[in-house]
């Protein structure tokens, strides 16, 4: 995903969850982004912190990488996805849509592009931490 | 936990006049040619058209509209080149001409990354070709867009009313607007379609001949737009 519209994304979301907890205040929000996004961390940063409205004026945003692993569905092999294999044009486009993984990437034991994404797909808000209304 | 990327849709949307999935209940009707060819008409006309599609497994209208050496421009996010007039996004920029084999959670996880990424503007048409049926996608885009409306295209074939007929009471009981049916490649007179939309309730938006002209100008817009076939679809345009 790109990293200017995922950090509209985690304003927006995490603007919506603030609303509905009554949070005057946002100090911390974690996220979770899978591996096989390559999210560029330095980008994602700065596009944050040039989005980020009066309420988030203080929030320091917690990012976790979740590494990728993959299952072929035919023959059940496991392995992780390995950016370095894949040549930039390609990386690109899977940074882009994550699901074209099935039309480039193949189960290295069988050769299947029927293969589950375990982990590592994908972009969360796993907590946000603020300060409420009432506590002043 | 939560997933940040729907916040962003209606957002992206907000800029969209009218959204219009050109659905189907089944394949082979030629709702990519029906999409392809109304979003031609509609910025013949003036109007400022964007063009998706949606049909990842097997996308056909950058081939119809004879699209190939653009890419969207990165731009806070994606900007789609226009093509014909027309703001063209398909998943091809990024799967090529690969077959792209998705199982439906893959189908929604494309279709959620493509809708929060894609700056659309402002538009007064996003015409959207949906893959046939009421899977993964159709129920995404209820879920996802809140002024969605269909366009819905048959054939004169019985098995191919039949799945619209199931299409339609969906969206219905969804309270989904249906603009209208389009019946395609007709090849005489009768209007038993015609009969049955009217008993669905629905709206009669046109009837196409099938009209082997159109083979011969995939690819060629001018030629596309020549056709028998275009010109029963401009009758669709002053209806939406």
């Amino acid at each position: 995903m790109h990293e200017w519209a995922l950090a509209e994304a985690v304003i927006a979301a995490a603007s919506e969850i603030a609303e509905k907890e009554g949070l005057s205040e946002i100090k911390e929000v974690k996220i979770k982004v899978g591996e096989l996004q390559q999210i560029e961390r330095d980008i994602l940063e700065f596009a944050l912190s040039q989005l980020k409205s009066t309420k988030f004026k203080n929030a320091k945003f917690n990012l976790e990488i979740a590494k990728a692993e993959l299952k072929c569905r035919v023959c059940e092999h496991k392995w992780f996805f390995g950016k370095e294999k894949l040549d930039e044009s390609t990386a690109e486009a899977i940074h882009f849509v994550p699901e074209v993984a099935h039309t480039y990437i193949k189960c290295p034991k069988c050769g299947s592009p029927d293969f589950e994404i375990l982990t590592g797909r994908g972009v969360w808000l796993e907590s946000i931490k603020g300060v409420k209304q009432d506590d002043g | 936990m939560v997933d940040p990327r729907t916040s962003t849709i209606n957002e992206r949307m907000r800029g969209i006049g009218r959204i219009i999935a050109v659905s189907s209940g089944k394949g082979g009707v030629g709702k990519s040619l029906v999409a392809a060819t109304l979003a031609l008409t509609l910025a013949k006309k003036g109007y400022k058209v964007g063009l998706f599609d949606l049909d990842f497994t097997s996308p056909s209208t950058h081939i119809i509209l004879g699209i190939e050496g653009v890419q969207p421009k990165e731009e806070k996010g994606i900007v789609p080149p226009i093509v014909h007039g027309i703001k063209y996004m398909s998943i091809i920029y990024y799967s090529g001409e690969y077959a792209t084999p998705l199982r439906g959670a893959d189908v929604s996880n494309a279709l959620i990354e493509l809708l929060s990424i894609t700056r659309w503007d402002k538009l007064d048409f996003l015409v959207i070709d949906m893959p046939p049926g009421i899977g993964d996608a159709t129920l995404d885009l209820i879920r996802l867009i809140k002024n969605i409306e269909f366009l819905v295209v048959t054939t004169p074939s019985q098995l191919a009313f039949e799945t619209v007929r199931k299409l339609v009471s969906l969206l219905k009981e969804l309270k989904i607007p249906v603009m209208g049916i389009v019946e395609n490649m007709k090849m005489n007179k009768s209007n038993v379609i015609q009969e049955q939309t009217r008993k669905l309730g629905v709206k009669f938006l046109a009837e196409s001949p099938y009209d082997p002209e159109v083979e011969e100008a995939i690819g060629n817009t001018n030629k596309l737009q020549n056709t028998s076939f275009a010109k029963k679809i401009e009758e669709v345009a002053p209806q939406i």
